[in-house]
């Protein structure tokens, strides 16, 4: 169901996705998705576990091929582009569970992805990690191996990484999970920090109070399919939501 | 040490590590210089150490920094001997043929790279072994070789013994040298970083922009070229061939034992590990099954005590990094207190 309708041709779709299928043998986890967004938004994804949020978002940053539907971003057909293609023309993701380069430096982490995003110097790499370490609070921990650091310093790892291979637009995928408030409202500033910077923003979280914080838009997944898609507390409020959230099948 | 900004700076050589490299330096011309007063057999010793030291290093690229752990690299080690002995057989000089035939094994290596690398894990390191079974029996196959029975590499008599040994002292030391630079410079490159990235999380590599398939290739032929170099200079020293002899997995176990006694993923690691197999080699060799046993036994006592390898305890112990290929952060300190006004 469709809360609010946006107003946003086709053409000037930053990032979109047209009839996204996907299915995992018998399981269908995306059914014809089609969702759009401008190069500045600041989107939210939230629905109950298992709605393919993170197939989604895996699908838009080249993870895997969808079985059927096309993915634009920047201009351009990105369908048939690896996730590390992707990500050098500027669509970055991070992922639900840390994924450390566990026997490197955290500095060392972040240098692959300010290295490898587009052709940079030495130098300007350099200030690139400097940059996005001190915006994630990590500088403290840059000679750490990254085996070594904690559940919230793993998942601003993350961030530090997506955010050094300098990004128009940022697919996060829960990274507030497990935070306390005063880790939370952190994060929220920075992710604040990257949208003054005019990187757009897709953001995964179950911790909707934080994520209303950000997104200017929320779009609700259940079952593989979007189910609203509007205005935050418009959305939070349809009953369509409410019930895929408390229990029922959804609608 | 490069600075970053807001007085950070970013260090990729410590004070020891500087020393190491002139250490290193002058290892290298006492080598050179060493044969005017070393005997026959231990030059030939020497030479089988720095060979030795290309097979370790080369491995330990592979497996320890790029996580591509392979049991079946004597394929390239019995290539390269093998194109040596095609390519002298065609009136090329033998010192000449020894490095075209690594650069020919090079070349297969590349168009092998497009299906093994697809192979993940297990998949992999055994495939490699399939791959140099199946090159055994296609190379017992050349007529020139005569099957098993083997062949030797006669065109090397055209030279004096006592030339001919000081010669392949020269181009091993050389050989030694010259990878040793190159995957040094690789593994603190920019590529080395995506390497060590790939062996740790290929998918975070991908999502990061790293090209995985590309970074992986580049190592596995820089590693096949270097193998094949080892092979064709053992070749050199030992003149007979016989393809049993070359392309045993024997030679990917001594690869394996050198970089875990020595330190998997240490680059200095794969060089102590080839010294402590040469050393004993040189005394227990001659022992026969009994130095295979302690061969064995000492490489699981390792991986029980000491799964870093010796090279992993001491970098730990004392913080030491002779030759570094990662980066260190230094923080501005707090400000220095005026003493005098």
């Amino acid at each position: 169901m469709q809360i609010a309708t946006h107003q946003q041709g086709p053409g000037d779709a930053f990032l979109s996705a047209r009839g996204i299928h996907k299915r995992f043998g018998a399981l269908v986890v995306l059914d014809n998705i089609d969702f759009s967004m401008g190069q500045s938004d600041a989107i939210g994804i939230v629905g109950p576990n298992g709605a393919g949020k993170t197939t989604l978002l895996s699908a838009l940053a080249g993870a895997f091929a969808p079985n059927a539907g096309t993915i634009t971003f920047d201009g351009r057909n990105v369908t048939a582009l690896s996730a590390a293609e992707r990500c050098r023309s500027g669509l970055v993701r991070t992922h639900q569970v840390p994924k450390p380069f566990s026997g490197m430096t955290t500095f060392e982490n972040v240098f692959v992805a300010a290295s490898h995003g587009d052709s940079v110097s030495r130098d300007e790499a350099y200030e690139r990690v400097i940059d996005s370490l001190t915006l994630c609070g990590m500088l403290g921990v840059a000679n750490r191996q990254a085996d070594t650091l904690g559940l919230l310093d793993r998942k601003r790892l993350e961030l530090a990484r997506a955010l050094a291979t300098r990004p128009k637009l940022m697919l996060l995928d829960e990274i507030g999970g497990g935070l306390t408030d005063g880790e939370a409202s952190e994060l929220v500033a920075t992710i604040l920090e990257l949208r003054r910077r005019g990187i757009g923003i897709v953001w995964i979280e179950h911790i909707v109070h934080i994520l209303l914080q950000v997104a200017e838009r929320l779009i609700c997944m259940d079952a593989g399919r979007i189910i609203a898609d509007g205005e935050p507390r418009a959305v939070m409020a349809d009953a369509g939501v409410v019930k895929a959230y408390l229990g029922g099948t959804s609608a | 040490m490069t600075l970053a900004s807001n007085g950070i700076s970013i260090e990729r050589w410590t004070r020891s590590s500087r020393l190491a490299l002139g250490g290193v330096a002058l290892a290298l011309a006492l080598f050179a210089i060493a044969p005017l007063t070393l005997g026959a057999g231990a030059i030939d010793r020497m030479t089988a150490l720095f060979i030795y030291v290309i097979l370790a290093a080369m491995w330990n690229a592979l497996a320890g920094f790029g996580g591509l752990v392979s049991v079946g690299q004597q394929v390239f080690f019995g290539l390269g001997a093998y194109f040596t002995i095609r390519l002298a057989d065609t009136g090329l000089n033998p010192f000449l043929a020894l490095f075209a035939a690594a650069i020919i094994t090079g070349a297969i290596s590349l168009p092998l790279s497009f299906f093994m690398l697809r192979l993940k894990g297990g998949e992999f390191a055994i495939g490699m072994w399939v791959i140099s079974a199946l090159t055994h029996m296609l190379v017992n196959l050349d007529r020139l070789i005569q099957g098993e029975t083997g062949t030797s590499l006669i065109s090397l008599n055209v030279y004096d013994i006592n030339t001919r040994r000081v010669v392949i002292y020269w181009l091993a030391l050389a050989s030694m040298a010259a990878l040793l630079g190159i995957l040094f410079a690789l593994l603190r490159s920019r590529a080395g970083a995506a390497i060590q990235a790939i062996r740790d999380n290929e998918d975070a590599a991908t999502s990061l922009g790293v090209r995985v398939v590309a970074t992986k290739r580049l190592l596995f032929v820089l590693a096949a070229f270097g193998i094949a170099i080892a092979g064709a200079l053992w070749l050199a020293t030992a003149t007979t061939f016989q393809p049993k002899t070359y392309f045993s997995v024997q030679w990917t176990a001594y690869m394996i034992f050198m970089v875990l006694i020595g330190g998997i993923g240490k680059f200095e690691g794969a060089i102590l590990g080839a010294v402590l197999f040469f050393v004993i080699e040189t005394f227990f060799g001659a022992m026969g099954v009994w130095y295979l046993i302690g061969l064995g036994a000492t490489a699981v006592l390792f991986s029980l005590f000491l799964p870093q390898g010796l090279w992993g305890e001491i970098e730990r112990r004392f913080d030491l990094r002779l030759l570094p290929v990662g980066y260190r952060v230094k923080l501005p300190g707090p400000p220095k207190i005026q003493w005098n006004q």
